[in-house]
């Protein structure tokens, strides 16, 4: 095998890695803070990258149609929190696994009728070459993504571990009631944590829709490989999801490059069996203290 | 006396629902037959998700690919092996329900929202290889010229003999779960769902319990499954896939998720609904995700019983106490 072959699936894996880490980190914000598995996670990248092609295709300058998405985004995952995980109170995880299925399912089939089954493609956010390294060819749109993702994680880090926000939902996550007692809101928290992670989302399906295209059922795939990202870190930290999406991304694109392609979706799942198997003890211990 | 009452009152119900369910097809609308075939079939994979959900208190994301795999193996047996359609259809629950026991005890190590996902994993990874595997699958372009059942000489090739065939299934179906949820392991079962570490002190062995009901779903599954694909006579991937296993969580939340008949009126309003927003694109997929949420939000009992406490509370206040 060739060096540079090697190189292009590393770079190839980074990339899309990076994006599984943001979903994943979509997952981890929610799970910390309700102890709730969003379903709807992917969705919420879907829309990032399709809102965001519309609102280009508005005329709007792509700086601001960009942002104007994450902030619309942002706006579902607030409204999807008030109508849907509100009103379920503190209701059993089979439940709350059916509540945000059917808002995965509502807001897929919405886009579907909405945008059509076609994919589309945003324009990179840089024109220019594809750079050349150790013979690799590295398009500008995956320094954009790596880079982005990276901001990412340190600000969502910093938000989590360095502001009162971040205190308030640790808080409001570690005990309910005595976070109560001290004026912080539960209710109130579990918003703040949804419109994160829908945030979140939106950039990671801005950032990748450049390179793989955006699309309305793009959400399933995506939401469960940024399950993955999340659970091999332990659906707890910041960097846990970041190297999770990175293993990943790497394990799809080399065991596509170098076994088959058409298998590359399978290559996530038996890591989620994997993840979920070894650890199985602690993740229900998580579970039951949740509980 | 209550209780009797509503024992008699529940018999005379079901009673009523097998004269209809006979009388019904005579009517000779061979769309209507055919669309009650279809219900009649995801009725049978509804209960065995009732069994494992409602009752047992585990969530299954994947209940599709058993469905799948029965529609499988009975098509490719009877086709490709040669093999009675009858025997086949036999080979296909045993081996979907002895392969849901076995993958049942390392998945229910996993609960609630992990087991959700490795449910969820699991029918990813086998709608694949139905796709993937295409020398026995037939893959994307599909599985072509099924047999047909028949017993003797009398084949079940048309909608009306298809039809009774299916709803004799079905209402066997549905009086075998009954006597399952009441039986000593139904207690097992709800013990389970109500507190896994209880049952457990109680000396309930809970894996057991749970791979023995993923075990029996996956049966009824891949029963619906063979049914289908005999009824059908064409098989390909797309039917199998995450949508359909989501879709057959919605007919059990709308039948309510512990509640064996209100699986039939599950699958038959997830299917009428199908059919008669069929012109309108894919309305239904979004209305199913709002029913999702609003029933398990409003009525986590389902649409029968939300009805009925309805009922009830109005009754109360209406009678003169």
């Amino acid at each position: 095998m060739a060096t540079w072959q090697l190189v292009q699936y590393v770079v190839t894996g980074i990339t899309v890695g990076s994006i599984y880490a943001i979903v994943g980190l979509g997952f981890t914000i929610i799970y910390s803070v309700t102890g709730i598995i969003n379903f709807a996670q992917g969705e919420f990248v879907m829309l990032g990258g399709m809102t965001a092609f519309s609102l280009i295709g508005l005329g709007l300058p792509i700086p601001v149609a960009l942002m104007l998405a994450v902030v619309l985004v942002t706006l579902v995952g607030v409204v999807f929190n008030l109508t849907a995980i509100r009103p379920a109170g503190r209701a059993s995880s089979i439940t709350l696994i059916i509540i945000t299925i059917g808002g995965a399912l509502f807001i897929r089939a919405v886009a579907g009728l909405y945008w059509g089954r076609d994919a589309v493609a945003l324009p990179p956010f840089s024109s220019g070459a594809s750079l050349s390294f150790l013979g690799a060819y590295i398009r500008p749109q995956s320094l954009w993504v790596i880079g982005i993702t990276l901001v990412l994680m340190v600000v969502v880090y910093l938000l989590l571990n360095r502001t009162l926000v971040g205190k308030a939902l640790k808080a409001a996550a570690i005990n309910r009631r005595a976070a109560a007692l001290v004026g912080i809101d539960a209710r109130m928290m579990s918003l703040v944590s949804f419109a994160l992670a829908a945030a979140t989302g939106a950039i990671g399906g801005i950032v990748i829709a450049p390179i793989s295209y955006a699309s309305y059922d793009m959400g399933v795939m995506l939401g469960l490989k940024g399950f993955v990202a999340a659970a091999m870190g332990g659906l707890t930290g910041v960097w846990g999801v970041f190297l999770g999406g990175l293993g990943l991304g790497l394990a799809e694109s080399l065991a596509a490059g170098y076994i088959s392609s058409s298998y590359k979706d399978a290559i996530a799942l038996i890591f989620l069996f994997a993840v979920l198997l070894i650890r199985s003890r602690r993740l229900v211990a998580g579970e039951e203290a949740a509980a | 006396m209550l209780s009797l009452i509503r024992g008699r009152v529940k018999m005379l119900a079901i009673a009523a629902l097998v004269v209809l369910l006979i009388i019904i097809p005579l009517q000779g609308n061979a769309y209507y037959t055919s669309v009650l075939i279809i219900i009649g079939i995801h009725a049978i994979v509804t209960v065995g998700l009732c069994l494992l959900m409602g009752y047992t208190g585990q969530v299954s994301l994947g209940q599709a690919a058993f469905y799948g795999l029965g529609a499988y193996i009975a098509a490719v047996l009877s086709k490709t092996y040669h093999l009675n359609p009858w025997l086949a259809m036999a080979v296909a629950i045993i081996a979907t329900a002895a392969f849901a026991f076995a993958i049942g005890f390392p998945i229910f190590r996993l609960r609630g929202n992990y087991l959700a996902m490795a449910t969820l994993g699991l029918g990813i990874i086998i709608w694949i290889l139905f796709r993937e595997l295409d020398w026995i699958t037939g893959g994307q372009p599909g599985f072509l010229d099924i047999p047909t059942l028949s017993i003797g000489g009398f084949a079940f090739d048309s909608d009306l003999s298809f039809y009774y065939l299916v709803w004799g299934f079905c209402i066997a179906v549905m009086f075998i779960s009954q006597n399952i949820v009441n039986s000593r392991i139904g207690r097992a079962m709800r013990a389970i769902r109500d507190s896994e570490s209880a049952s457990q002190s109680l000396g309930i062995n809970t894996i057991m319990v749970k791979a023995k009901i993923l075990a029996l779903s996956a049966a009824y599954a891949a029963l619906a499954g063979s049914l289908y694909a005999y009824y059908v006579g064409f098989i390909d991937p797309p039917p199998f896939g995450f949508l359909f296993s989501i879709r057959l969580v919605a007919m059990a939340v709308v039948g309510g998720l512990a509640s064996i008949w209100g699986a039939i009126f599950g699958a038959a309003t997830v299917r009428l609904l199908t059919e008669f927003l069929h012109p309108f694109g894919d309305i239904d997929t979004v209305l199913f995700g709002l029913l999702l949420m609003v029933i398990i939000i409003l009525s986590p009992q389902g649409v029968t019983r939300g009805l009925g406490d309805i009922w009830r509370r109005l009754s109360r206040r209406l009678s003169p106490s």
